[in-house]
């Protein structure tokens, strides 16, 4: 029936299909995309890999025979079966799975229980809860650990005892039994556990509310119509509804929590407690980055171990939080007599797990002398006094000390560079993964993005240290010198880790621009670069917003990642922070964190006000 | 004003075969309208025609020039094809004021600023929405963003326009009045227009020509009486006419002088001069008769021209027209459609008739037509 497929021109076919991919800028920038993901995700986890195959140096006493560079085992047996596996990988992998586990647990029931009551009941004072839950994600869970110890500090470890320890010593108890009471609680797995579930429901919460948001409630009043109680309701329609956010929530959590270090060097190491990041870190630390990288690998197998599953769970019921759009119209469902109960355990929860933290900071800061609760004891010194060798050394007051400055200047330079950086590219990537789906190029750069989340902080650090210290060479060209204690490296470092969550942002941006709009622009004669500048960018400015927060937030607050790449002079405020913790100063240490609370709490406030940026819609699914 | 032809086109959403060897002409002027449910293949082909789909296999060509080749991967951009297209979405872009809206093609084609303003106030005024030049989509009826839909496709002056579904968002009151619009405005313009719609209605006012499609084959392609009088098939048949056509089984001996046919509703001659190249030569066969409601005329006396006994099923009165279901012997049921209003009472006896040169015949095996109207 079809004329023999006619005579056509190879050639002219051929010129045609070059022509149409060269002068697409689209595909250019899919390529670009590739290349760039390819070299700055897969290369480092190929490195990292071969690495922990590789002789080093200074093992060459420990293999009998052994030629440095040369392909081992060594680190791989020394890790999974010897002597030591029991203490350095069995015993911290399993505290790694107790803090991941409880912490989801807590997190996910702690979160959706908010979210529930802010977004469908008729619980009072939402405007102010709404904004009070959030806060918990704009303090690092490190500065919450520090509150902690504030309170719970007992005098074992020296140092000052912390608020509850004074008071009951000076109630005459003994030092011995403050340590019987205060000691399990002070430090160790429960400390770590509570900490960081105060910390993490957040990410459930924005999740839970997002996708209850999203609900038609015309699904619960059909349940209603039926004859079903409010609780049925809940279990029957309202929760596998939110199900898949609940997941998300799950995950988001799990992987954060096992590969958290701060919190544990705070509150774990001091009782012996350690997990497999804090295990990492050390190592690495301390220059057996084989050994480091062997356990990063394993951490981002229990990662992806714990994705997979999730996905096969939730399956195709991904998108059942965008079916209906006329959410918002709902009935807020009554809590009735408990109503003046849920609100003053909502106050309570609020002043212990905000308020107070805070609070502490801001009195601690005060405090000469920490632990002596007396007027004359408080004081600006740590905020703006001159040095005094009989206190830190000397070392003056932040607004008059140098490091200070410098680490501000760096913070802020390094979480708007990022933020920028980070939103456009992420925007772009969002774009090619929104409209490439379902094709080959749209998944791999989906996948590729995806990686960094799966890659702990700390050893994601490790890999671009050792990477970027020698310098980037291509056929001979060199085409970056070593980067190591330079900016660059904490840009590079900061926005590849945090692709993931600023693609998915921009996907999800991208996804809400109906491809019409875009069509409608293509059919006048608009060119790729005329629509992104005319169209796409103008409709998507709120989720430019939101990302750049998020990104924002989450850099400024940033310990894990970029500790490992710290030099005096590329410090930024949470890492001077955890200096002066380390170095026993804990009133400096506050003043750090007050003020980089207060930057962002500011940006985001300013974000709320001037813009719609709504960091639930950033979060994605 | 173009002619563009299809030739063979072949279109894959991976797997799925959604136009299958398309070959469709569309001449200078006409209002083509593609026409079938959804599914069918017809939007797929408005954006193949469009540029903003590429066909895997065949050619497009435009007043003789190729605009489409696939086997030589030459795909002319929309921008070039020098036609542009109305969204069932209407895909106004929310940022933009009306007049930016429409004069967004214009500026891209960089013309000087007084010309734009000129045809901009031009073509609103022509859609009637000259006063709303300065508001934002979202601040307009879903009428009026229709207009400015259409007053964005038409500024440029195109020489073909395609529309996608364009009323299908209106309510039934504002489709009525657009589609006299648009009407109007294929009228004053000559522009070729292609335009989609499931609502067979839409394709029998407006156009010129109407394309019928299933599962991304063409049916059949002809100006609308003729789509209505003489479907080609029974798909064609049934999907077109609204109330439906009633369909009655029988069987037909076909002789050199004509056909005989025995059924529910009677013996019946039809003359081989009103028959299809489709009916065969000699021979019995099973048929279909297609008769259309209002070629029925009811009676509640038997006469001449009402011999078919039945018993009405139900009467539905709208004022100026009524609809009688009759029931006829035990398993044909016929649908009656008679001006004016007139009660039925149910399970009254009634008696039917029509004209057999009228109706259409179709051969139940092939479900080809094989008796025109005439």
């Amino acid at each position: 029936m079809r004329p023999a497929e006619q005579n056509y021109s190879k050639t002219r076919r051929l010129k045609n299909q070059i022509k149409a991919v060269v002068t697409n800028p689209y595909n250019v920038i899919v390529l670009i995309a590739i290349i760039l993901l390819t070299y700055l995700i897969v290369f480092p986890l190929v490195d990292m890999l071969s690495t922990t195959f590789e002789l080093s140096q200074r093992d060459l006493r420990s293999v009998r025979g052994g030629v440095a560079g040369e392909f081992t085992f060594y680190y791989w047996q020394r890790l999974l079966a010897s002597d030591l596996t029991w203490s350095m990988l069995v015993r911290p992998l399993l505290n790694s799975l107790l803090v991941g586990a409880c912490v989801s647990v807590c997190a996910i029931v702690i979160g959706a229980v908010l979210a529930w009551l802010m977004v469908r009941s008729d619980l009072p004072f939402k405007p102010f809860f709404s904004l009070a839950v959030i806060i918990p994600y704009m303090i690092p869970s490190w500065v919450k650990s520090q509150a902690w110890l504030s309170m719970f500090k007992t005098p074992r470890l020296g140092g000052a005892p912390g608020f509850i320890a004074s008071m009951l010593t000076s109630m005459g108890i003994s030092n011995e039994s403050i340590e019987a009471i205060l000691g399990p609680i002070a430090y160790g797995p429960l400390a770590v556990i509570i900490v960081l579930s105060l910390h993490y429901y957040a990410y459930t919460y924005l999740l839970v509310s997002g996708a209850l948001n999203s609900i038609n409630s015309e699904l619960e009043e059909m349940g209603e119509i039926q004859g079903a109680s409010k609780t049925l309701i809940l279990r029957k329609i309202t929760l596998p509804l939110v199900l898949p956010a609940m997941l998300s929530g799950v995950i988001l959590t799990f992987s954060k929590a096992i590969g958290t270090f701060g919190v544990i060097n705070y509150l774990g190491s001091p009782a012996g407690f350690r997990t497999l990041s804090s295990e990492l870190y050390s190592n690495i630390r301390s220059l057996n980055t084989q050994t480091g990288f062997a356990m990063a690998i394993l951490m981002i197998a229990i990662a992806s171990l714990a994705v997979f599953v999730n996905q096969k769970i939730i399956g195709t019921r991904r998108s059942y939080a965008t079916i209906g759009g006329k959410g918002g119209r709902s009935m807020p469902i009554g809590l009735h007599g408990w109503k003046p109960v849920i609100t003053v355990i909502l106050f309570i929860f609020f002043i212990f797990a905000i308020i107070m933290p805070v609070i502490i900071l801001v009195v601690e800061s005060c405090m000469l002398k920490e632990g002596t609760y007396s007027l004359a004891n408080f004081t600006l010194h740590y905020w703006i006094g001159d040095g005094d060798p009989n206190i830190m050394e000397g070392v003056p007051g932040i607004f008059k000390n140098s490091n200070f400055l410098n680490s501000l200047k760096n913070s802020l330079m390094l979480t708007f560079v990022n933020g920028i950086f980070g939103t456009i590219i992420g925007q772009i990537l969002g774009y090619i993964c929104a409209k490439g789906r379902g094709t080959f190029h749209g998944k791999l750069v989906e996948q590729l993005v995806f990686i960094p989340y799966l890659i702990p902080s700390v050893a994601f650090g490790g890999i671009y240290l050792s990477m970027f210290s020698k310098p980037q060479t291509l056929f001979g060209v060199t085409l970056l010198p070593p980067l190591y204690g330079t900016f660059a490296l904490l840009t590079i470092t900061s926005v590849v880790k945090h692709l993931p969550f600023a693609s998915r942002a921009g996907t999800s941006n991208m996804l809400q621009i109906s491809g019409e709009l875009e069509e409608a622009a293509t059919i006048e004669g608009a060119g790729f670069f005329k629509r992104f500048i005319k169209i796409v960018f103008p409709l998507s400015k709120g989720g430019f917003l939101s990302g750049f927060m998020l990104i924002f937030v989450s850099i400024m607050k940033e310990l894990d990642l970029i500790i490992l790449l710290m030099t005096p002079t590329t410090s930024t405020l949470p890492y001077l922070a955890f200096q002066y913790q380390n170095q026993n100063s804990p009133q400096a240490s506050d003043c750090v964190a007050i003020v980089m609370f207060s930057i962002v709490f500011l940006v985001y406030a300013l974000a709320n006000i001037f813009g719609d940026a709504d960091l639930a819609s950033s979060m994605g699914g | 004003m173009s002619r563009i032809e299809l030739s063979h086109i072949d279109k894959f959403y991976g797997k799925n075969h959604v136009l299958k060897d398309l070959n469709l002409v569309i001449e200078d002027g006409d209002f083509m309208t593609l026409l079938g449910p959804s599914g069918c293949g017809k939007t797929t082909t408005l954006r193949v025609v469009s540029g903003l789909e590429k066909p895997q296999h065949g050619n497009i060509y435009m007043d003789g020039q190729e605009i489409v080749n696939a086997a030589e991967a030459n795909f002319a951009p929309p921008s070039k094809r020098n036609l542009n297209l109305v969204f069932q979405s209407y895909a106004l872009w929310p940022h933009m004021t009306v007049n930016d809206n429409v004069g967004f093609g214009l500026k891209i084609r960089k013309e000087p600023a007084d010309v734009i303003a000129k045809k901009v106030a031009g073509a609103l005024e022509r859609m009637q929405i000259a006063e709303f030049g300065k508001r934002y989509p979202t601040e307009l009826s879903g009428g009026q963003q229709q207009r400015v839909a259409i007053a964005r496709a038409i500024v440029s002056e195109p020489r073909l326009l395609l529309l996608d579904e364009p009323l299908s968002n209106l309510d039934a009151k504002l489709r009525v009045d657009m589609r006299s619009e648009l009407k109007r405005l294929h009228h004053e313009t000559g522009t070729t227009i292609i335009y989609v719609t499931h609502d067979q209605v839409e394709a029998l006012t407006m156009s010129t020509k109407i394309a019928l499609f299933r599962l991304g084959e063409l049916v059949q392609v002809a100006p609308p009486l003729e789509l209505y009088d003489n479907p080609c098939n029974l798909y064609t048949a049934d999907f077109i006419g609204n109330p439906s056509i009633n369909f009655v089984k029988g069987t037909a001996e076909v002789t050199a002088a004509g056909m005989t046919v025995e059924s529910p509703v009677g013996q019946l001659e039809f003359k081989r001069a009103d028959m299809t190249e489709a009916a065969p030569q000699s021979g019995k066969l099973d048929i279909i008769l297609g008769i259309r409601p209002e070629q029925l005329s009811i009676s509640r006396q038997k006469d001449e021209q009402h011999w078919v006994e039945g018993h009405v099923y139900s009467g539905m009165p709208a004022g100026s027209e009524t609809l009688v279901s009759v029931k006829v012997g035990d398993q044909t049921m016929l649908t009656v459609k008679e001006l004016g209003s007139t009660h039925y009472g149910g399970d009254e006896k009634v008696y039917l008739g029509f004209t057999p040169a009228h109706i259409n015949v179709f051969d139940a095996a092939s479900e080809n037509l094989i008796k025109y109207c005439r």
